[in-house]
């Protein structure tokens, strides 16, 4: 047996100045009744938690579950510049992508949460907090410093990121990006899995990509019994 | 065969804590570093991190840190962070140590 492939897919991205811009997803589409929205892992994170992220969909499909993983536009195969990005474009963007896919759910990936649509059923898996990712791209961001003789501080980054924008971990964000992000919360409503119930050490907090295939079969379980439930 | 039971004694609250503190941050070493189950075991005090892993560059270490503050339920400063604090398994795990009996 072959794997399923997943076939590109595109979906309009609103602009700021109400324009679109044509935007990349990783679909399975069968047209099938369950249409699933995968809002992807932020910034670093993205990187570490695809192939899980894939993976899931994968068995998705294989249960019957179409799955649409869109790019955040500033990401990936995205022409918008990151920069002139915000938490509430992100959102807009996923929300739109959710209309266009006529999805029915919303499985949210760790920071995914913060930028998820809110009016479909949704998961949060392993959610976390805006102050979170930023305390700790501003960390790694210091280490990388430090190393270089160089000293910086959470305070002194933190304040020269909401005047100007800030370079963390090879992502350009913009002021408004930063100011958004440090008070952002995921969103209330959603069913929460917790990395316990998936088990084993959450991905996101491995230094390079890797894969598992047991959790992905743990998370794909708890996501087609919640959707045909 | 009768085997004669060793006799340990009571142990402290403090050397418990000790023991569960060595064992939590092996435990964060396994997750971050995606070391195969029981590897993390072998680790002894002078077993070199930083620089002696590849794994862990500056976002693994940022990682690291922010994992042991959730999971042991401290504080790290920022001016805490230099090259002793990861230059071994023993010199993060004294490090660990004094933090959870400050706290």
């Amino acid at each position: 047996m072959t794997a399923p492939r997943p076939a590109p897919a595109s979906w309009p991205c609103p602009l700021h100045d109400g324009g679109t811009a044509e935007e990349y997803a990783l679909a399975f589409d069968k047209g099938r009744q369950w249409r699933l929205l995968v809002v992807p892992a932020l910034l670093d994170e993205a990187n570490r938690m695809r192939r899980l992220t894939v993976e899931v969909m994968r068995r998705l499909d294989l249960s019957g579950i179409d799955c649409f993983l869109p790019d955040m536009p500033g990401c990936n195969e995205s022409l918008q510049p990151l920069e002139r990005q915000t938490p509430q474009s992100w959102r807009a963007a996923m929300a739109q992508a959710a209309t266009h896919f006529a999805a029915t759910h919303v499985l949210a990936v760790r920071g995914g949460a913060l930028v998820a649509p809110t009016g479909l059923s949704r998961w949060h898996y392993a959610p976390i907090k805006g102050a979170s990712i930023l305390r700790q791209q501003i960390r790694a961001r210091i280490v990388t410093a430090r190393e270089a003789g160089l000293t910086e501080t959470q305070d002194g980054l933190l304040e020269a990121a909401l005047a100007e924008g800030i370079e963390l971990s090879g992502h350009r964000l913009g002021a408004e990006f930063v100011r958004q992000l440090q008070t952002l919360l995921p969103a209330p409503g959603a069913q929460e899995i917790a990395q316990d119930l998936i088990g084993g050490g959450g991905l996101w907090l491995r230094a390079e990509p890797d894969e598992d295939q047991v959790q992905a079969d743990a998370l794909a379980a708890v996501l087609a019994i919640g959707i045909k439930a | 065969m009768v085997r004669a039971r060793p006799n340990f004694p009571a142990m402290s609250h403090e050397r418990h804590m000790q023991n569960e503190t060595d064992q939590l941050l092996r435990r964060i070493l396994t997750d971050v570093l995606g070391l195969k189950q029981g590897q993390a075991e072998g680790f002894t005090a002078d077993t070199g991190l930083f620089g002696h892993l590849p794994e862990l560059d500056s976002m693994a270490v940022a990682g690291l840190l922010t994992e042991m503050e959730d999971r042991l339920d401290i504080v790290i400063e920022d001016d805490e962070i230099d090259g002793e604090l990861l230059e071994s398994y023993g010199s993060l795990l004294a490090f660990a140590e004094a933090k959870r009996e400050g706290q």
